[in-house]
């Protein structure tokens, strides 16, 4: 049951129609049961896997959150001890709760590890085999990939962090953790949910609000729109660029990386306004995952701006426990004194970044494609810090130019140039072949391929172009208007008929110029596979 | 907090040092958060564990340095 | 302010719900400048149900069996109900949905259908189902017919499936959005005036790796026999003589083991080509595939003397049919005139005309 299927709208319906009939104290286990229903519609032998997750990261996290009670109410009864005395106790504590939260992790992530690179990792350990002789370890064929697998995993290890941080206390009843980690409209592709953020509105008891019900109806079928109407549209023409690097060298790879790009961002945000609105249907609020990332001026910038909760969720549990862990620090204070200042400050920032680029890039696949292209944001964002001094240099001497629409216009250009580039890595099958196709847009561009001949080759027709490109002009225009604050609020001052007009026009277009049904396979979500 | 202050405007000469929302505002970004950790490290011999660095803590100069003089007196 | 809010709501899903009607209704196939056949099964409801003889089956019955001719000749008051490419879970439901309306004394099904054991097409489908009324037998009917790429919610709301027609509407679509097409059949029969002769011999099929016919083929032929008995009907198995697709003698033997195990009647028209008086160089319109009218005149008054043998009533008498059957034999007449003014004008006949 994807987004995209008419079960999945009915199954939907029939779940708000519930919410708000029952009584209210029944409202967050009624979301549970659904959870559980829209899982077990794909397969029931994933319900082994998020069950062991939630259970051990509920243990686990309780456990911690206990021993830490324990201290406190320990010190709370003597209050005559020492600080070496506290300070010993809270070692102690403080060893106990690492232990269960690694052993936690260690469990959670081999599990996804286990499934989802293992593959990957024999593959790479046989090539290696290869050099000294003929002998292979068998890969594993047929493993089960659980949906929704890298979110949920994610999301509970952001959890079971800040209990173990001590940021907030564990949640006690297992089944509103359950709740957390399977809440159905976010398996699909995230967001990466953090659980104080969520869970207030998550396990609350609401009432049916007209305006709320309004809003997230009007956002998921903004969110049909750009999924049915353009991204899988243009899915079809990329695949058939990407498929065929033989055929569609130079200009063409630079078209495909253009139309990917296009593509993705329909899917993927596509993707989270239906999850963002069916939430809201619920009351629900969960975090936002895109805030116009194509405006960036700069990769860093891109990177706080798309699939943001991936990028925080690097950040917080990876990039700064690394930069302050007690080797990082050592060999900082190492480098200071062999290398200088200069050198010293870059240590954690590399190290950090190196890992985190990696651990995004091994994200999203179980592939070189992909750690290659997390390197390669790594390099981009690494060096332009680099180049910091520069840019500073370059703005004292043209103070204003921050301002001028020409500058800006130009670094969103050229940041979304390098973000499409990078992408690359992602469309082709394997790493020399995306170099070869990037290769040739500069070594043979062939201009001589941008031909109406060329385009109506890549199963799309002249009118499917049409209408994908209608369709970007739309979102590119509402984006724009979005900068000045929330177009459905602007359209909710308007009255009663031009609303409905305009999502009355809104469905017919989705209706009628999705691509959905025989002969397009819409429920590939591009993102559900991560 | 004198110190504070001075890493901050080495990382920004132009940052408004009054200013209450740092991180918030953008001003600061993750590299700059670590570069500051690194510096306290440096200067005060203080190890900013992972768990003190959320936005609050960051967001303007007293804020970093009550966390810094907390996290020195235990 | 929570009568408004209900009102507002109210009037959202009606708008909403009206334009998808709207939206479907100028999407779906109209059926009027190909695939004619697609509007077979919708036509049946506007017949007069009042049937004697039902037949059941694939263009071998449609373009073959001329109902007006049994009507002129013996006076069986008799339907078809075929589609193009019938299979034989078609045929069963087609038959199953007629008994909603009338129990005919005689239901003739053509066997060429056992042949296939399997959906072939997803487009007759479409075609043969589309037209169909709502009802639990439609349902079944979706369910027995699907492939595995198809989905019965797209039955229901065929907008689902037709709606990337949106670049092939033509002024026909407006122009039947809302009001049916014209008749195109004469009591479920399609006319063809037009000769193309078989000059050769008649072409034999490749030797099969199997001969015998589906399970499944075997299963559907016991409901539509059991479902005959229940409704006191008798069941008699046909099959048309034309010359292709091949009828292998392996299959003849299968068919007429199981109508001897049942006692039902079986003809095989292959068998009395003479006798019935069908020439393949003047009875045919592509090369004995199937029948012109002239053909399917001949076939119809041969046919139809078995069926008064074996128990069709003679209505021409009763008022009632009189009355109704007049009409469609004036139809039948405008039609053959109408498609023998084009075929002078201009030499052809494309698809299936009719005057407006």
């Amino acid at each position: 049951m994807g987004f995209v299927s008419v079960w999945f709208i009915l199954f939907c319906a029939v779940a708000v129609l519930l919410y708000y009939t029952l009584p209210k104290k029944w409202q967050w286990p009624l979301l549970l049961v659904a959870s559980c229903a829209f899982y077990a519609s794909y397969d029931l032998r994933y319900f082994g896997f998020i069950a062991v997750t939630t259970v051990s990261v509920y243990f686990a996290a309780c456990r911690i959150s206990l021993l830490r009670a324990r201290q406190n109410s320990y010190f709370q009864e003597h209050p005559e001890l020492e600080k070496d005395a506290k300070k010993a106790y809270k070692a102690k504590t403080k060893k106990k709760t690492w232990a269960w939260l690694i052993a936690c992790l260690l469990l959670n992530f081999g599990i996804l590890f286990a499934l989802k690179y293992i593959n990957f990792f024999i593959g790479n350990i046989n090539a290696i085999i290869s050099i000294f002789s003929e002998s292979k370890i068998p890969t594993f064929d047929k493993l089960l990939l659980p949906l929704g697998i890298s979110y949920y995993t994610f999301k509970t290890a952001g959890y079971i962090i800040d209990v173990y941080f001590g940021r907030y206390e564990a949640e006690k009843n297992i089944f509103k953790l359950a709740l957390f980690t399977s809440f159905f409209p976010t398996l699909l592709n995230g967001p990466i949910d953090r659980f104080p953020l969520t869970a207030p509105s998550l396990f609350a008891s609401h009432s049916w609000d007209e305006k709320r019900t309004r809003f997230a109806l009007q956002r998921i079928m903004w969110g049909y729109f750009k999924k049915v109407v353009i991204a899988d549209r243009l899915v079809v023409a990329v695949i058939a660029i990407v498929s065929d690097p033989e055929k569609y060298t130079g200009v063409m790879v630079a078209v495909g990386a253009l139309l990917y790009a296009a593509e993705l961002y329909c899917d993927f945000t596509g993707g989270i306004d239906i999850t963002i609105g069916v939430a809201n249907l619920f009351g629900v609020e969960v975090s936002e995952n895109f805030l116009r990332p194509f405006f960036s001026k700069n990769i860093a910038e891109y990177w706080r701006r798309w699939h943001i909760t991936l990028g925080t969720w690097f950040k917080d549990y990876t990039f700064y426990p690394l930069c302050t862990a007690k080797p990082v620090m050592k060999l900082t204070k190492f480098c200071k004194n062999k290398f200088g200042a200069g050198v010293a400050k870059r240590v954690p920032i590399y190290v950090a970044s190196i890992v985190l680029w990696f651990g995004t890039g091994a994200w999203h696949g179980a592939s070189w494609n992909f750690i290659l292209w997390g390197m390669g944001n790594c390099l981009v964002i690494l060096v332009s810090q680099e180049l910091t001094p520069l840019y500073k240099r370059f703005h004292a001497k043209h103070p204003n130019i921050d301002g001028k629409w020409h500058y800006k216009t130009m670094c969103i250009i050229r940041t979304n140039a390098i973000m499409c580039c990078l992408r690359l890595f992602d469309c082709y099958k394997d790493v020399p072949t995306t170099f070869k196709a990037f290769g040739s847009i500069f070594a043979k561009p062939s201009f001589g391929l941008l031909t109406g001949k060329t385009f109506l080759g890549l199963g799309l027709s002249a009118a499917d172009y049409i209408i994908a490109f209608a369709g970007i002009l739309l979102i590119f225009a509402v984006s724009m208007i979005q900068r000045r604050g929330s177009v459905r609020e602007m359209i909710a001052k308007k009255g009663f008929a031009f609303r409905l007009a305009v999502f009355a026009l809104l469905f017919a277009v989705i209706i009628v110029f999705g691509a959905y049904g025989l002969g397009y396979d819409s429920n590939s979500f591009i993102y559900s596979k991560f | 907090m004198d110190k504070i202050i001075e890493m901050l405007l080495q990382l920004h000469p132009d940052i408004d040092t009054s200013c209450d929302s740092l991180v918030d505002d953008g001003i600061l970004n993750s590299i700059d958060v670590v570069t500051l950790v690194t510096e306290i490290f440096n200067e005060f011999d203080v190890t900013v564990p992972a768990s003190e660095i959320v936005p609050e803590n960051f967001n303007s100069a007293s804020a970093i340095w009550e966390m810094v003089s907390g996290l020195m007196d235990e | 302010m929570r009568s408004k809010v209900v009102l507002r709501a109210a009037i959202c899903v009606l708008v909403f719900a009206f334009l998808f009607f709207c939206l479907q209704r100028l999407l779906m196939p109209k059926y009027t400048r190909e695939a004619e056949e697609g509007r077979l099964t919708a036509e049946y409801y506007g017949s007069d149900k009042n049937h004697d003889v039902l037949f059941v089956g694939d263009c071998e019955v449609y373009e073959n069996i001329s109902p007006v001719t049994l009507w002129r000749e013996y006076g069986i008051s008799s339907y078809v109900r075929g589609s193009p490419q019938q299979l034989i879970w078609h045929s069963y439901y087609m038959l199953e949905d007629a008994l909603r309306y009338e129990t005919p004394k005689i239901v003739v099904f053509n066997v060429l259908s056992m042949k296939y054991g399997e959906p072939q097409n997803e487009a007759y489908n479409r075609l043969a189902l589309d037209g169909m009324r709502f009802s639990s037998t439609k349902l079944k009917a979706i369910k027995a017919s699907m492939k595995s790429e198809e989905s019965l919610i797209s039955y229901l709301f065929p907008i689902l499936r037709f709606h990337s027609r949106w670049n092939e509407l033509n002024s026909d679509d407006l122009k039947y959005m809302f009001r049916s097409t014209p008749q195109l059949s004469v009591g479920g029969y399609l006319m063809r005036v037009d000769t193309r002769p078989l000059n050769t011999d008649p072409p034999v099929g490749h030797q099969l790796m199997d001969y015998s016919f589906a399970d499944i083929c075997w299963e559907y032929l016991e409901k539509m026999r059991s479902l005959c008995e229940e409704n006191g009907i008798q069941l008699v198995l046909m099959k048309a003589p034309t010359v292709a697709p091949y009828w292998y003698p392996e299959w003849e033997s299968q068919i007429r083991e199981y109508a001897e195990k049942h006692s039902l009647k079986y003809y095989n028209f292959l068998d009395h080509v003479e006798t019935i008086g069908i020439d393949y160089t003047t009875d045919t319109y592509d090369e004995g595939q199937h029948l012109n009218v002239w053909g399917a005149e001949k076939l119809s008054a041969f046919f139809g003397k078995e069926l008064a043998a074996i128990g069709a009533p003679d209505r021409r008498a009763e008022k009632d049919f009189a009355e109704s059957w007049a009409k469609l034999c004036e139809r039948y007449d405008a039609v053959k005139k109408y498609q023998l003014e084009i075929l002078e004008q201009t030499g052809t006949i494309t698809g299936f005309p009719v005057p407006e």
